[in-house]
This record gives structure tokens, C-alpha cells and sequence, in this order.
């Protein structure tokens, strides 16, 4: 139940965390977090970094697709120049990680910001369409331009270093991966605190009106381009040292249509949405798997039958999804919420 | 002295001729409406001074200076020109108080940076326009009990106040409101002008009008001037307007005065 939330000041109010209850929880998952790699065996620890990349990114799509309406299927080129300036510069130069992987944000930027170049006159599905085509010119520099990017064979890379310690192992990752998702998505959360959150979501409600209150349509949607490719490039950086290894084949186009998945099964212009999402689409197929070696000992036959199932339960899983709640994932989780508040005065 | 003058304005889609070498000026801190029937271009009008249509010839003065084809919407935010829909163009996504902060945007300056870390200025700003919308603008429109609702769960006159909360937020000198009480009820038409009444004396803000409901334009309004098929007929005191003959031909169609004055004066004086 909530009670004695009565704010005396405007700050208090204009908190992203409104209540000591909301404070408590997060305060808790943070520690969990925290704890987590300590408790974990190396299979979970792999993919808490991978769902770490995913929230980064999906954060990053969110606030291009969610929040200011540009339909992008070019995440995954995006991703892929993160990944490839980071290959590229601990290859050749001897730069630190963390400056390598702000090279990477910058760079998936710039390119952001030159295929979002259309977005002023293109909307909708056609943006679509522009984007992939991006997504498909980019995937093509990378196989091609093989004086740079390796070509197929692609670009293979030493560990992260940085103060002596080397991050090479799931372990070690983990805590450049996870703080990482926490920050970009907290610093995501204040952008729509403030004057340019909102003018993305004008933009994606109603351009016109937009642009009688003086927003200038195509610098904020190049600044939404922007923002999100920075985000795609980091998960891209935090890719290339996690595999160690940056091929084509890292970032096919699928990658951008699972993305752009994780955005609307877990709730379009919601932040939230955007982590349950990522980890929603990274979990299910394990979980699927799991789930099958578990069915082995009892139907032998199981992995025979399961294994080509487990892509059309995945489909299915995001068909029901969306069905029974077109909001998201994060609509779920605001239900829960909301009957919280009341109970147990109603339910 | 006039803060806003239209001078031989015309526009044209195609054949059509939405406004031909129209003429007028808003005299400074008044209530000026333009009235006349549909398709007269009051619309076109409106889209031609915030600067989604560009006049084929013609003028637009504000503040002394020439409004050109090349000083955009947003640019003409900034310099001080608000203005409303007929139908409702809010953010439907956004709380009401979200769609009201947007009006401040122009006045803004905090930037990406600062923006995401949510730190300094970027803090500071938001938390001056909150109490400024606060202060100011909910409480002045009374509208403080549905400051967090979504503005899609609304009622239609309720919408209405809230587009006006956010031109206000835009600090105009300038307002135009396109239809500003269409589709109320008494109730909420009385709130209306008394609250348009209010922005004129208390803010010192020029309001811009088109409206139908002839009762609230004779009422509230300082000036008037009438449109018809793209032409001005008349502009003048409301007195004046409601007895020229062309306002009246324009309205019926015929000289059928006596029907006329009733309309033009709904509270119908028997004299």
C-alpha cells in the first residue's frame, strides 16, 4: 500500500524515484547485481553480460523507436561500428578501454547522425526501409573494406586492459558490462526528465504541434539518432572485447529486427520496457533449451523433437505476448504495481 | 499601435484562392477576432502567420518587422507567436503537466550533457519552469487536480484548457487561439472568456481569435474583422461589425436582417 507520499518540494517531486518503497527495491536489485557474479556459475555469469549488451542497446533503439517514433532497423550496423572502432583501435593503437569504447559511442553516432539525415522527410515505414538499407551498406563496408575490418575473416583482439588488471574472463566483464547498463540507462531516464526527453516524445506524438512550440524537427531528430547510435556503439565496444572477436557475421540484419523485438515486446517508449525486453528476448531461447535437456531423461526423444520447435515457442511467446498485452512487458509490471498501491484496501 | 499586420496577403492552392490580398492589423493588447463562415481562410490564415503556409504575396508585420517565408515555425515560437488548434493537437502520450512543461521549451537551454547526468543547470532549469508552471499556469486555469493524468483521458473542454495552459508556458506576446470554445458547453464557454479576458488584462498578452460562437465574440472581442471567400470585408469595432450589411449578406446569403440580428446578438434585446 502507498502511503504519506505527499512531496513538500518540487525536487522531490521531479525525483525518478518518488517513494522510499521505490528506493528500497532498487537499492536491493543493485545489490543483487552486485552479488550476483560472486553466486553465479560461468553459464549464468555469460549471460548476465549478454542481457547487460542487450538492455545497453534496446536502451539505446528505445529511445530512437519508443520514444521519438523513428522505426531504425539499422541497430545492428550501428553495433557493428562500436565494435569495429574498438577492434580497430586496440589492434592498432594502445589506447585504454574506456577511451576506446567512448571512441566507439562517438563514431556509431556520427554515422547515426548521416543516416538519420532522411528522417526529416521520410517517416514511418520508408524510414524503416532507409535504415535497413543503412544497416546493409554498413554490413557490406565491413566485409569489403578488408584493409581495416579484416574482411570476412574479420578483426580478433586482446583483452580489455586497465590498471594492471585484465578483463578476460565472464567474470571480469561483468563489472565493465552491468554498472555500464545501469548508468547509460539511468542517464536515459534523465534525458526525460528534462526539455530534450520531452521534445522526443512530441516529436513521436505530433511533429506539427512540435514545431509550433519552437522545436526544431530535424535537430532533435538528429540528436535521437545520435543518442541512440552512441548507446549501440558502446554495446557494440562491450561486444568486441566480450568475444574477443569482431566478424560480419557478429552483426547480421537479424540482430536489428531482434532489437527492434526487444523494444516492442517489452513496451515502446518505456525504459523499463526496454530491460524486460532485452532480457526477455535473451532468456527465452535459453530457458527454451534448458528446458529441453530437462525433458531428455523422462522423453529421450525430446531434442529431436524440441530443437526445431524452439525458434516457432519463441514466436509464439512474442505473438501471445503482444496480443495479450500490446503495452509491453512493462505494462505487466505497472499492473502489478498499481494493485500494490492499493491493496489491501482493493483488489 | 498595431503588434501584428497583414498586408495584402494572398494564397492559392492550385485553382483555388484561400485568401486573396487580405488586409489587416491586430492593434496591441486587445482581443481580436476573425470571424466568417467556413472556407472564408481563417485557418489559412492562421497557418500563414505561424508559417506552415507560405503566401504567394503579400506581408505579415510583427513587431515592426517583416515575417518572411524563411523564419520557420519553431523560429517564430521564439520570438513570441503561440498559438492553439481547432482540433485539439496535444501529446496524447504525455501527462498534462508534461504537455504544459513542452510550452517552455523555446525559454529552455540546458543541453545533452547536462541532460543526462540531470546535474547543474539542466536541474536547476526544470525545476525553476516546474514551479514556474506551478505558480503561474495551472493554478491560473485551474487545472491543478488532473496535472498528473494522461491528457487522452481527458473531456474535451478540459483538452482545450490544457493546449491553452501550454501556449501560455510559451510566454507570448502574441496568442492565437483557433476556435478556443468550439464543442463546450455554456459552463465551459463562460470559464473561457473570462480566462481569455484574463490573459489580456493580467498578462498583457494580444490575443488572435477565430470563433463561431457569435455570443463570446461580440462579448470579449475589442476588434473585429470579417473573412469571406479569402476577403476581408470589414474590420472594426463589434458595434460596427454587426450592422454592416455585406457581415450580414455574408452570413445568410440574403438581407434577412431581423433573423441576423439575432444571431449576431443571441441575448436578443427585443429593440
Amino acid at each position: 500500500m502507498r502511503i504519506g507520499d505527499a512531496k513538500q518540494t518540487y525536487e522531490a517531486d521531479e525525483a525518478i524515484w518518488t517513494t522510499s518503497t521505490q528506493k528500497f527495491w532498487f537499492g536491493l536489485f543493485l545489490l543483487f547485481l552486485l552479488v550476483f557474479p560472486f553466486m553465479a556459475d560461468s553459464y549464468l555469469l555469460y549471460l548476465g553480460c549478454l542481457v547487460g549488451i542487450a538492455v545497453i542497446s534496446t536502451t539505446g533503439l528505445n529511445i530512437l523507436t519508443g520514444f521519438t517514433g523513428l522505426i531504425s532497423l539499422g541497430q545492428a550496423g550501428f553495433m557493428g561500428v562500436g565494435a569495429y572502432t574498438v577492434a580497430w583501435l586496440s589492434v592498432n593503437t594502445g589506447l585504454p578501454f574506456p577511451v576506446t569504447l567512448l571512441l566507439a559511442g562517438f563514431m556509431a553516432a556520427a554515422v547515426g547522425i548521416l543516416v538519420g539525415l532522411p528522417s526529416l522527410r521520410v517517416k514511418g515505414l520508408y524510414l524503416a526501409i532507409a535504415t535497413l538499407a543503412a544497416g546493409v551498406f554498413l554490413h557490406f563496408i565491413f566485409a569489403e573494406w578488408e584493409s581495416v575490418t579484416g574482411g570476412m575473416g574479420g578483426l580478433s583482439l586482446e583483452p580489455a586492459h586497465l590498471f594492471g588488471w585484465s578483463f578476460q574472463s565472464d567474470f571480469m566483464m561483468y563489472f565493465v558490462i552491468v554498472p555500464l547498463a545501469v548508468l547509460m540507462v539511468l542517464a536515459a531516464a534523465n534525458v526525460f526528465r528534462t526539455r530534450i526527453g520531452r521534445a522526443f516524445i512530441a516529436i513521436r506524438d505530433r511533429d506539427i504541434s512540435a514545431e509550433i512550440l519552437g522545436i526544431d524537427l530535424l535537430r532533435y531528430k538528429l540528436m535521437s539518432f545520435a543518442l541512440s547510435s552512441f548507446y549501440a556503439g558502446i554495446a557494440g565496444g562491450l561486444f568486441a572485447y566480450f568475444y574477443r572477436v569482431v566478424t560480419p557475421e557478429s552483426f547480421p540484419l537479424s540482430m536489428s529486427i531482434f532489437y527492434l523485438a526487444a523494444v516492442i515486446v517489452g513496451g515502446m517508449g518505456n525504459l523499463l520496457g526496454g530491460i524486460l525486453g532485452a532480457a526477455f528476448m535473451t532468456l527465452v531461447p535459453e530457458a527454451l533449451k534448458l528446458l529441453t535437456s530437462a525433458l531428455t531423461p523422462f522423453y529421450p526423444n525430446a531434442p529431436v523433437f524440441m530443437s526445431p520447435m524452439l525458434e516457432i515457442i519463441f514466436g509464439a511467446l512474442i505473438v501471445g505476448f503482444l496480443i495479450f498485452e500490446p503495452h509491453g512487458l512493462a505494462e505487466i509490471w505497472h499492473r502489478i504495481r498499481r494493485f500494490f498501491h492499493l491493496w489491501p484496501f482493493r483488489n | 499601435m498595431s503588434i501584428l499586420e497583414i498586408s495584402n496577403l494572398s494564397l492559392s492552392f492550385g485553382g483555388v484562392k484561400a485568401l486573396q490580398d487580405v488586409s489587416f492589423r491586430v492593434p496591441e493588447n486587445t482581443i481580436t477576432t476573425i470571424i466568417g463562415p467556413n472556407g472564408a481562410g481563417k485557418t489559412s490564415l492562421f497557418n500563414c502567420i505561424s508559417g506552415f503556409y507560405r503566401p504567394q504575396q503579400g506581408s505579415i508585420h510583427y513587431q515592426g518587422q517583416v515575417l518572411s517565408s524563411g523564419i520557420k515555425p519553431p523560429r517564430r515560437a521564439a520570438l513570441g507567436l503561440a498559438r492553439t488548434f481547432q482540433n485539439i493537437a496535444l501529446f496524447r502520450g504525455m501527462t498534462v503537466l508534461d504537455n504544459i512543461k513542452l510550452g517552455a521549451h523555446v525559454h529552455m537551454k540546458s543541453g545533452l550533457l547536462s541532460a543526462l547526468a540531470y546535474f547543474g543547470p539542466a536541474r536547476r532549469e526544470e525545476i525553476a519552469v516546474r514551479r514556474n508552471v506551478e505558480r503561474r499556469i495551472i493554478d491560473f486555469l485551474e487545472i491543478d487536480h488532473i496535472r498528473r493524468q494522461p491528457v487522452s483521458s481527458l473531456s474535451y473542454g478540459l483538452q482545450k484548457r490544457v493546449e491553452l495552459a501550454r501556449a501560455l508556458a510559451m510566454q507570448p506576446k502574441v496568442l492565437m487561439l483557433d476556435e478556443p470554445v468550439a464543442g463546450m458547453n455554456r459552463e465551459e464557454k463562460e470559464d473561457m472568456a473570462r480566462f481569455i479576458l484574463d490573459i489580456r488584462e493580467e498578462w498583457g498578452i494580444t490575443v488572435l481569435m477565430v470563433e463561431h460562437d457569435m455570443g463570446m465574440v461580440m462579448d470579449i472581442s475589442d476588434h473585429i474583422a470579417v473573412l469571406n471567400f479569402g476577403q476581408v470585408i470589414t474590420e472594426g469595432l463589434p458595434a460596427d461589425v454587426q450592422k454592416n450589411p455585406e457581415v450580414i449578406k455574408a452570413y445568410l446569403g440574403n438581407s434577412d436582417i431581423d433573423s441576423l440580428r439575432k444571431k449576431l446578438n443571441p441575448e436578443g434585446e427585443a429593440a
